[in-house]
């Protein structure tokens, strides 16, 4: 299991906010909470069929990060049959989170960058249950 | 969704690749865009939406012109979107727009700061001449 990174996928939708809620999560735990158990692929890279970024998810547990129900990035993962150990909708985390209102896709206000951190802390004890139960 | 647009429109698809900052670039920049400089003129396709099966997305770029926005040289929006509608009309590529402007650094994958939203804006720019262009020849049809 050396070198064995869990690999965070988020959609990066778009259209509404909560595409960059997940994006923003994904980097607070590659880049600041676990950053030498995750790492990130660019999920573009996986919908073109790039060889190494199917490599990669389909030898590294993956979660998938969605904005919404279409859960492209889920899908996506499973496609590409990648080892997908987890996966997340946002619109289900802020169902319980009723009082967050998150806008903005250039940048999220206050209360989208603490749903993310709420989405990220969830991830990053999610990361530990998954590299446990890996070896 | 096609229905309900009553004239012409331009669909931005950017890969908002994941691993580099030059991704945020591609999707800062197209929602500038959308946002700010050509509002009624362009709408936004959720690229993962293409793979995933998304028919509105696959039927509007059939039907509508596209212009992809990638932020490397693999194309990944470009090559989405030829596989699943039809070739986009242009493609801007963000690691080439970066080397016009040397100045400018991409560092941040999370948050871009002054300097890399400039960059973004210079982006947006190259975009919005890209659907002027492209109205303007639908005009002259």
């Amino acid at each position: 299991m050396e070198n064995r990174k869990v690999v965070i996928v988020p959609c990066s939708g778009i259209g509404k906010s909560l595409g960059t809620v997940g994006r923003v999560a994904t980097y607070k735990v590659i880049e600041r909470m676990k950053p030498e158990k995750t790492r990130t692929v660019c999920l573009a890279l996986l919908t073109t069929g790039d060889q190494d970024a199917l490599k990669l998810v389909r030898k590294n547990p993956c979660i998938a990060i969605d904005g919404c129900p279409a859960q492209c990035s889920k899908k996506n993962i499973e496609m590409s049959m990648g080892k997908l150990a987890h996966n997340i909708i946002i619109t289900d985390v802020l169902r319980k989170n009723r009082s967050l209102k998150p806008d903005g896709v250039i940048e999220l206000n206050d209360q989208g960058d603490k749903l993310a951190e709420i989405i990220a802390e969830d991830l990053s004890e999610k990361v530990d249950e998954i590299l446990r139960e890996e070896k | 969704m096609i229905m309900a647009l009553s004239k012409d429109k331009v669909g931005i698809i950017c890969c908002s690749g994941e691993e580099f900052p030059e991704g945020t670039i591609s999707r800062v920049a197209t929602r500038l865009v959308l946002e700010k400089l050509k509002p009624d003129e362009t709408v936004t396709l959720c690229l993962p939406l293409f793979l995933a099966g998304g028919e509105d997305e696959r039927a509007f770029a059939r039907v509508f012109p596209t212009i992809a926005v990638d932020g490397c040289s693999k194309k990944c929006a470009e090559l989405g979107t030829t596989k699943f509608s039809g070739k986009p009309v242009a493609t801007i590529v963000v690691s080439e727009i970066m080397k016009n402007h040397p100045e400018l650094k991409a560092k941040s994958r999370e948050k871009l700061d002054a300097q890399e939203m400039q960059l973004a804006m210079k982006v947006a720019e190259e975009i919005e001449k890209k659907v002027d262009e492209v109205l303007c020849k639908k005009v002259n049809k």
